[in-house]
């Protein structure tokens, strides 16, 4: 158990939500664009920048949402609403990234275009939706910092597996691979090594 | 009562988002007033926040778009001097190195966000709006149409041969417009005639496979780069595909009228003896006119089909009977395979690369 709001503790909840908990290689969250946009370096970043932005203000935004308005007893709102927590969760996820989007285009236009169709699709990014919904686990009872650093070492996690990909990947493009193979083949093939890499973490840091 | 709980509580999270995002919107999507310059004429005042094509629109300053701003047809070059910010990755697959660096770009992806000055043909500067109805329509092959436009507003359209212009789909929110090469000669001003092959699914031809006489159709023109050298000396090479026809049909009925005499060489593709458009009109001008000579080809000929063209593609019709030698014009329309191709021949030819000049559809 987790002592709630030492500094130690968070330390522990980022470092194992980028390693040994890592939303994509251990929970195969986020695959989708995890596979379509790690082709490049430079776009993978991109991405890994926005999933990790909007994964962290979402999770604290609905932390919020969440013990605010959703739980028996909730400052906002005294009934239950935790059975509404899917839906509410991914509204608030729908119109972060709106905002976000427009933020973007009005002072990143190429990162804008790059992102293209990959930015409106954060909105159904599972792995933002997995930590939402992961960070209000009953048995780890994470308050405000707790979701803070677990959001934040989430979204890192994610940028790290999609930044490694991107590098292997562009490597790949000059090897032979086998023509059965290539493209998607290829891909998930080195994504389960990645996972098998990261469950060597194990142990290291623990949630 | 759950149900009652749950909508309530939905719409009024939906409620706040909605105008969270509304508030959002009004301050970062605003850009206000900008100023835009065009070929270093007064700067006139566009809202910002659309896209250079959309906003020389709004001023009556018409630039070919074939797509509808999709950035896919890469008409709507212009040079973006100031304001235009980074090149961005839509772009890039129409622009070469020498137009990056000299400040190219397309109208349809660059979004007018500050003050702008813009660099554009100048004879796009002529191009204007007309409003005409449809005088006559007819089915020219099974999928193929010939339309007359008269003009009503203005009365008049001044073109040269081989240019074409955008007829407008009504009805579709933001303008949206297709390319159609005008097949009528630049004597009879007050009508442009149109050559419309429909595409199952496509929105202009469709629209104007429906159209009927007495209707309205709008369009901006004329558009293309095809100048005919005035020397009558001069041979001309038109080579078409399919309804790539109308612009040379443009080409002959000028020459008709101005210079019978002058050597011309039409080629022209179909697939099969049902799709022939126009080619009968061509051979009982070429029986009139001393130096006009006519080609048909079929790539998809049965058997029976020998009268009415030779077997086979259009580049192999050039190379066969085409005589060698540089000094001519050519002009292509077709579908860019074909171009390529007979490209190719014109080049074994000897015919000078700066002296074709091409339309592809």
């Amino acid at each position: 158990m987790i002592e709630q709001g030492s500094m130690g503790g968070l330390a522990v909840i980022f470092l194992a939500a980028i390693l040994t908990n890592n939303i994509l290689m251990s929970k195969f969250l986020g695959m989708c664009s995890f596979i379509a946009i790690s082709r490049n370096m430079r776009t993978a970043l991109g991405m890994g920048v926005a999933v990790t932005f909007v994964t962290f203000c979402t999770a604290v935004l609905n932390h919020g949402v969440y013990y605010g308005v959703l739980v028996p007893g909730a400052p906002l709102c005294a009934a239950d609403l935790t059975y509404l927590m899917f839906l509410v969760f991914i509204m608030v996820i729908a119109g972060f990234v709106q905002l976000v989007e427009m933020v973007v285009e009005r002072f990143m236009p190429v990162l804008y275009y790059n992102f293209g169709i990959f930015l409106p699709l954060i909105t159904v990014n599972c792995a933002i939706l997995g930590v939402n919904l992961l960070m209000i686990d009953p048995e780890r009872r994470f308050g405000l910092p707790e979701t803070a650093a677990y959001g934040l070492g989430s979204g890192l996690g994610w940028l790290m597996a999609i930044c490694l990909m991107a590098g292997i990947r562009e490597r790949l493009a000059h090897s032979d691979v086998p023509k059965p193979l290539q493209g998607l083949g290829i891909t998930i093939i080195i994504t389960g090594l990645m996972a098998m890499a990261f469950l060597g973490f194990g142990g290291v840091v623990d949630l | 009562m759950i149900y009652l709980q749950a909508a309530v509580a939905l719409s009024v999270l939906g409620g706040v988002i909605a105008v969270l995002l509304q508030v959002a919107e009004r301050f970062l999507a605003d850009y206000g007033p900008c100023n835009v310059t065009v070929n270093d004429d007064e700067p006139f005042v566009v809202e910002g926040g659309c896209t250079v094509l959309d906003g020389l629109y709004r001023r009556k300053i018409f630039i070919p778009s074939a797509c509808g701003g999709q950035a896919t047809c890469g008409f709507c070059k212009v040079v973006i001097a100031e304001g235009g910010g980074p090149v961005l990755p839509t772009e890039l697959p129409y622009l070469g190195e020498d137009e990056l660096a000299a400040g190219v770009r397309l109208a349809c992806q660059v979004k007018i966000k500050q003050d702008l000055t813009v660099r554009i043909r100048p004879e796009w500067l002529n191009v204007a709006e007309f409003k005409a109805v449809v005088a006559a329509a007819e089915s020219l092959t099974h999928d193929t149409r010939g339309i007359v436009l008269e003009l009503r507003e203005p009365a008049a359209i001044e073109f040269t041969p081989g240019q074409y212009v955008q007829v407008l789909v009504p009805g579709m929110g933001e303008p949206t417009y297709r390319a159609y090469s005008i097949s009528s000669t630049p004597g009879e001003p007050g009508k442009v005639s149109l050559i419309v092959r429909h595409i199952p699914g496509g929105l202009c031809s469709t629209y104007l496979h429906r159209v009927r006489v007495g209707d309205e159709v709008i369009f901006t023109g004329p558009y293309g780069d095809f100048v005919m050298d005035a020397d009558p000396s001069v041979g001309l090479v038109c080579v078409a595909g399919g309804c790539g026809v109308a612009p040379i049909l443009s080409i002959v009925r000028y020459l008709w009228e101005s210079s019978p005499e002058r050597r011309c060489r039409v080629f022209l593709g179909f697939r099969t003896e049902d799709d022939i458009v126009c080619a009968d009109e061509l051979r009982e001008l070429s029986e009139a006119m001393a130096g006009l000579d006519v080609h048909v080809a079929l790539s998809e000929a049965g058997p029976s089909s020998g009268r009415r063209g030779e077997t086979g593609f259009v580049h192999e019709c050039v190379a066969a009977h085409l005589e060698a030698g540089g000094g001519r014009q050519a002009f292509l329309c077709g579908p860019p395979p074909m171009i390529q191709a007979t490209m190719t021949v014109l080049m074994e030819k000897g015919v000078e690369r700066e002296k074709v000049f091409y339309d592809e559809f």
